[in-house]
């Protein structure tokens, strides 16, 4: 496999010429792939892409997402997903098929300021994010701290097929809960543990673009380098 | 109308602030400076200082002024009340109207509005000490705070005014020069793209100045989206250039 080559890019920038496939965050003049933000671009053997260092949550079906109830309609719940879009969670969804308005109380079930873990079932141009509650892991989220980041460096903080997380959670004993959208909720029994995880995340949120991250939220947490040492190079 | 004129501009080519004909005025640009914004910017062109913050994309109220197909861009360009030596009044005036809706047309290319429809991206420009070509340093800045705040571009815009003063073509005019002088020309460009989204012309200038000016201004445009693209790889990658 041909090696992949990383350049920080700003909008406009052409990142590279010739027979690719824009993907993320590249758009094709001509045959010049150009980037359409602040990044880092990959050129891989056939494709382009940037990885986004700031910007908003764009959401996309199938994300886990963290959601704050803002209010009820008759048939639902409307989510601050920290999107430019609002949720919607039916009611159905939480009370089964038989649902019915004169019946049920929405708010017993979730009120306003209530967070939500949730997934986005649905999603295109044409609506506004559809969310579910019907899976493992999914529901009310009664205790933990909540932790806001920016979404874009949501990958940077789970790592390599979770290695940052995971280094993260045995460091502090802590269960991360990450949204896609940015939203993480920390939850743990131990009170220093608790605020090493928050620190560790503001942390990563903060040095996202900068090489040797794992080593520094290493040492940071106290680990000793043993039996989990690959490290992410960007 | 001569006496103006040597006062604008000495003999060999010295401009009434010490600048050379094809000289830029300083600009430094520092990026993300409002917290409460999603994307802001901060320019000095001059004497010029603007900000320039960006909210959005979020939803749209009115609702109906939103667009099912794609996001509308909506700007506000305003001048504080101590800007300028005698006291503005804070309402929008005719002139500040007009220039928010140039410098909208003129982002708006750049702007790759189509991947978020029913929300609007928000533009706000406030002027706070204003010494000519104040439109042009407010589009560098909103196009750099709409960089900021992750909103897919094309391109960025840098703009830059070029004019004539005393019979000659000169870059960048200045207040002096654009009250007295004979022309003064905005011109935006979206640098790698090559594509002009702003031109206007305030004066008179014979065909061959106007392309002599238009080359001027458009050779500026260039040096200034040198200036904004420091600014940005500063903020995001601190080293600058990899």
């Amino acid at each position: 496999m041909m090696d992949i080559k990383r350049r920080y890019v700003i909008p406009g920038d052409v990142i590279a010429t010739g027979p690719l496939r824009p993907e993320q965050n590249v758009y094709q003049d001509g045959d010049r792939m150009i980037s359409t933000c602040v990044g880092i671009s990959e050129i891989f053997e056939n494709s382009v892409k940037v990885i986004p260092l700031t910007g908003g949550y764009m959401p996309k079906t199938n994300d886990l997402v963290i959601g704050k109830v803002i209010g009820t309609s008759p048939l639902s719940w409307e989510f601050d997903i920290n999107s430019c879009f609002v949720g919607f969670l039916p009611a159905q969804d939480v009370f089964g098929r038989d649902y019915s308005p004169t019946k049920d109380e929405l708010k017993q079930r979730l009120d306003i300021g209530d967070l939500v873990a949730t997934r986005i079932a649905n999603f295109d141009r044409s609506r506004d994010p559809l969310l579910t509650v019907q899976d493992r892991d999914l529901g009310k989220i009664d205790a933990g701290e909540l932790v806001e980041i920016s979404p874009s460096k949501v990958p940077r903080l789970i790592g390599k097929r979770g290695s940052m997380i995971q280094t993260i959670e045995m460091a502090t004993k802590a269960i991360i809960t990450i949204g896609q959208n940015g939203w993480i909720v920390i939850s743990c029994e131990d009170s220093e543990g608790l605020l090493k995880a928050v620190e560790a995340v503001k942390m990563i949120d903060a040095l996202a673009h900068t090489p040797n991250l794992t080593e520094r939220v290493k040492s940071m947490l106290g680990v000793t380098d043993g039996e989990n040492n690959d490290t992410i190079n960007d | 109308m001569v006496k103006i004129m040597t006062q604008l501009m000495t003999e060999d080519g010295i401009r009434c602030d010490g600048r050379r004909l094809d000289e830029l005025r300083n600009i430094s640009i520092k990026v993300g400076v409002l917290k409460n914004a999603d994307g802001s910017a901060y320019i000095e062109f001059g004497k010029n200082k603007i900000l320039a913050g960006v909210f959005g994309p979020r939803d749209v109220h009115p609702k109906h002024m939103a667009n099912q197909d794609s996001g509308i861009l909506r700007c506000r360009y305003h001048m504080s009340p101590f800007s300028v030596t005698e006291r503005k009044n804070p309402a929008p005036s005719r002139r500040e109207i007009e220039i928010s809706k140039v410098i909208k047309e003129a982002l708006q290319p750049s702007v790759i509005l189509k991947d978020y429809p029913r929300t609007v991206i928000d533009v706000f420009i406030e002027v706070l000490q204003a010494d000519g070509g104040s439109r042009c340093a407010a589009l560098d800045a909103a196009s750099v705070a709409l960089a900021d705040a992750g909103i897919p571009m094309r391109d960025l815009v840098s703009a830059c005014a070029a004019g004539k003063v005393a019979d000659r073509i000169v870059l960048d005019v200045n207040n002096e020069e654009d009250q007295e002088g004979q022309a003064d020309m905005p011109v935006a460009l979206m640098p790698n793209v090559g594509k002009i989204t702003l031109l206007q012309l305030d004066g008179m200038l014979k065909p061959e100045e106007f392309k002599t000016c238009m080359q001027t201004a458009l050779v500026g445009c260039r040096k200034v989206y040198e200036v904004q693209r420091k600014a940005l790889m500063e903020k995001y990658f601190q080293t600058g250039e990899q």
